[in-house]
């Protein structure tokens, strides 16, 4: 990648604006509103994220290739993801015992 | 005695140099190792609503400065990419020992967190959730110490004005280690 593909990107303004969006990220959850905390917690953690990768990491003027290598990635979490879900979120069924609810897995300590 | 370059080094079929491109395909398969840490935790935490209670004895206060940290960290070394762009060597040096003394300072404030926690009885038995924490948190830092071991390597041959690139590279990798904090942070300090 050359200099000149990416020299007009101010630096120091998007590490300003990173910050800002660390400050809201804080004040956010003091306001105690369930909905708020979630926007401003999470979905700024992914805007900041993708400042991140877009401006320091030039994924905006990165090649397609490099996005399909990503994506390669993210598609094997997706998988992950959903071979986990079933496992963790659903906890009934005849074969299933559930020693948290019965507080009988003093080991685990959930 | 030198050696000639291995020929993965010297050619390119996609366009992209292959220094670059193998560092994309690590951040990929690094992306399944956080990401299946952090799936694992969400749906933990979805399940079970009392680890809000233990999350609540995390320090908001170091996870907030430490994503300052990080995130100035990730200012310096893209400086410093900058900079070996224009092969102006001596900035380029400069910027990435500052990066690497942020990454010593992100580590110090992590040991305090840790030692508060430990000494409180937050150990890595305590509970699922404090097991998750200490995962997590170690496995990211473990990596924050490989990426300052890196750029305490390259930056002696940036300051002689050679391979130049491999600024481009570990400012690749420490900006996914910004990005994976910057998830972390939420997830562990902010949502209690």
């Amino acid at each position: 990648m050359t200099a000149e593909s990416h020299g007009h990107t101010n630096y120091v303004k998007i590490w300003g604006i990173l910050l800002v969006l660390l400050v809201i990220s804080l004040v956010g959850p003091e306001l105690e509103i369930p909905v708020l905390t979630l926007i401003t917690a999470f979905g700024i953690a992914v805007v900041k994220a993708v400042m991140v990768a877009a401006y320091f990491m030039h994924l905006n003027i990165e090649k397609k290739y490099i996005w399909y290598v990503l994506i390669s990635g993210i598609v094997a979490l997706l998988v992950l993801f959903a071979g986990l879900s079933s496992d963790i979120m659903v906890d009934d069924g005849a074969n299933w015992q559930d020693c948290i609810a019965t507080s009988s897995c003093v080991e685990q300590r959930l | 005695m030198s050696f000639p370059k291995p020929i993965a080094t010297t050619r390119e079929v996609t366009g992209i140099p292959t220094g670059r491109l193998a560092v994309w395909w690590v951040i990929a398969s690094e992306i399944v190792i956080f990401g299946g840490l952090v799936t694992c935790y969400l749906l933990m935490r979805l399940k079970h609503v009392s680890w809000g209670d233990e999350a609540a004895n995390t320090s908001t206060a170091a996870g907030a400065l430490n994503t300052f940290v990080l995130l100035t960290s990730s200012l310096f070394i893209v400086l410093a990419h900058a900079a070996a762009e224009k092969r102006d060597t001596v900035k380029s040096f400069k910027f990435i020992w500052y990066t690497i003394g942020m990454g010593g300072v992100f580590l110090v404030v992590k040991a305090y967190e840790y030692t508060t926690e430990i000494t409180h009885g937050y150990t890595i038995f305590k509970s699922v959730f404090w097991s998750f924490y200490y995962t997590a948190t170690g496995l990211h830092a473990l990596h924050v110490i490989g990426g300052m071991v890196i750029m305490a390597i390259i930056s002696f041959d940036v300051k002689k004005g050679k391979e130049l690139q491999r600024v481009e590279l570990i400012g690749l990798y420490w900006h996914f280690v910004d990005i994976v904090w910057i998830f972390l942070f939420p997830l562990l300090y902010i949502a209690k």
